[in-house]
């Protein structure tokens, strides 16, 4: 009986030959990541269990829920993980970016295991990494120790063949995956995604695929990695595993991704996922991009093609926070961001900006939001009574544009 | 013990609200636990309760803010018919006890409960019916046995896994 890519690295990381899901081992870790938000908790349990990390160039800690602190609690919070930070001695120490999009641009390899304690950190087995959030206690664990106990999952196939027809993009795919299985269909369970479309799809675009795994309750979300992962890695190298053509899957999914038109998941849930259609019209009052789901070059790029030269709607603002420094940098050289603040755009600092709701684009009772992020759960941009649309950086872009939602098609 | 009975899909931002978890301290936790989807909550908990909900309870993000609250609001139990699998581990790891029963639709808001936390087994006494829990496996339950985590790799650790 085969192995798949999740089992393998689990095996791998745990010094035995094979494992079979249900088995629990304890693996040794890559790298640890703790970001603003989860960060003291982890500390704190850290301190109990011991006072050295077990490694200071793979403990990473990222400002990006909250930064630059927008109130006195966030400043209090970043004082405590700063210090840590001094501390330990830590090397890996980032204001400039989404967690996620760090790891991918400066750490990841495939066949590594991380552990952050964000919940999307499932995004970096984009790059044939197994990768997973936990929670605060689990990561002060793994920074004492540099491993982690895990229940190694039963995998789900994603096989995604063919072309997206135009106007249509990975977050409209793994919208309509995720409005098919379910906000639990793939609870506890490894996400493989494979597949002509993926092996064409850009790295950009399975970062977003495996984004949105645990928005199907899916442990990790993972891509085999091949020539395009390793150019992307610039020189860092790891060790590339493939799934065995019999290795077990606990259920596969084959996706015609030509069948998908563009996608929304509307409030207060992300599997409540319809057609663009089914909301066309309905006016907005803030657009936002950026995020680990769709913050990158290739997004900003496509929202700058439909906005350059035109205006978006009074009614509107249309927030633009990129992933990361070197996607802000890349951005401007192209000239995007310019092309963005001339149509209404506010761009604000490389981070997680407005989907966590606490700053940089908070919304109040009766607003609606269409964002390229991946949650859009009450109250998670603000207050309890606004809604928060998701969708694609195309559909984002052309709505806001429009003042209302529109189907993207007719503006790229 | 009173069960707070709560639906499917309850997230991390229902329980703990982004924009009021940048906090470690527990007792403002506690005071903040659904402070939107159900005001009450927090005001009207009494210290050993219970929540009993549908599938995929805590789903969403991370944060232990979520179990860490629903713990010092005065929780001593949550019941559901399914766990999302952040918050089934953070849980452990605080020493929040969770039953996975398949028979969570059954208890309604309110009912009198009684928790077995060592055999599982759940008496709704309102309604004269006993439910029984799955049993957690075994590794998981020598880390709640130890009280949580961090007690755990203090005294064990991973060398004898």
């Amino acid at each position: 009986m085969g192995s798949t890519i999740t089992e393998k690295i689990l095996a791998n990381a745990s010094h035995k030959k094979a494992v079979s899901p249900g088995d629990f081992v304890v693996a040794d870790v890559s790298y640890v990541m703790a970001h603003d938000s989860t960060g003291p908790l982890a500390i704190e349990s850290f301190y109990k269990i011991t006072d050295k990390v077990f490694n200071k160039d793979r403990v990473i800690i990222v400002f990006d829920h909250f930064f630059p602190a927008p109130t006195v609690a966030g400043a209090t919070m970043h004082q405590k993980s700063r210090k840590f930070v001094m501390d330990q001695k830590l090397s890996g120490f980032y204001t400039n970016g989404v967690c996620h999009q760090l790891l991918v641009e400066k750490y990841i390899s495939p066949g590594d295991v991380l552990v952050g304690a964000d919940s999307h950190t499932c995004t970096e087995g984009a790059l044939g990494a197994f990768t997973t959030g936990l929670g605060s206690t689990d990561i002060g664990g793994a920074m004492a120790t540099g491993k982690c106990w895990f229940k190694v999952p039963e995998s789900l196939k994603f096989n995604l063949t063919g072309s997206t027809k135009k106007g249509v993009y990975a977050k409209d795919v793994i919208l309509s995956i995720v409005g098919d299985v379910g906000a639990a269909g793939a609870l506890y369970k490894a996400c493989e995604f494979t597949g002509d479309y993926v092996k064409n799809a850009s790295v950009s675009s399975r970062l977003t695929l495996c984004n949105m795994a645990i928005e199907m309750g899916g442990k990790n979300g993972i891509v085999e990695a091949d020539q395009k992962t390793l150019d992307f890695l610039e020189g860092r190298t790891g060790k590339i595993f493939k799934s065995d053509k019999d290795a077990v899957y606990e259920d596969q999914y084959e996706i015609e991704v030509a069948n998908i038109e563009p996608q929304v998941a509307l409030p207060p849930v992300v599997d409540n996922v319809e057609t663009v259609s089914a909301v066309e019209g309905r006016p907005i009052d803030q657009a936002f991009l950026g995020t680990c789901t769709n913050g990158r070059l290739e997004d900003i790029e496509v929202a700058t093609r439909i906005l350059k030269g035109k205006k978006i709607a009074r009614n509107v603002r249309f927030i633009v926070s990129p992933a990361s420094e070197d996607i802000y940098f890349a951005a401007f050289e192209k000239g995007y961001l310019q092309d963005l603040v001339k149509a209404g755009a506010t761009i604000c600092n490389p981070s997680c900006g407005a989907c966590v709701g606490r700053h940089e684009g908070v919304l109040c009772e009766g607003e609606t939001c269409i964002s390229s992020q991946n949650r859009n759960f009450t109250g998670r941009m603000g207050d309890p009574k606004a809604e928060i649309i998701l969708a694609s950086p195309a559909t984002v872009a052309a709505s806001a544009l429009a003042g209302k939602i529109v189907d993207p098609r007719d503006y790229v | 013990m009173r069960a707070w009975k709560f639906g499917d899909d309850i997230n991390t931002d229902v329980i703990t609200p982004g924009r009021y978890t940048v906090t470690t301290d527990r007792k403002r936790l506690g005071e903040i636990a659904f402070i939107e989807y159900r005001p009450e909550f927090a005001k009207e908990v009494k210290e050993g309760d219970v929540i009993v909900a549908g599938n995929n309870f805590g789903c969403g993000s991370s944060r232990e803010h979520s179990p860490v609250a629903i713990k010092a609001a005065g929780i001593s139990a949550v019941i559901a018919k399914s766990f999302a699998r952040i918050f089934f581990r953070n849980s452990i790891n605080i020493g929040l006890p969770l039953f996975v029963s398949e028979g969570a639709d059954k208890i309604d808001d309110g009912d009198e409960v009684e928790i077995n936390i060592k055999s599982g087994e759940i008496r709704d006494i309102t309604k004269g019916i006993v439910l029984k829990a799955k049993p957690l496996p075994e590794f998981m339950q020598r880390i709640v046995e130890k009280g949580g985590l961090v007690n755990f790799l203090r005294s064990d650790g991973y060398d004898n896994v």
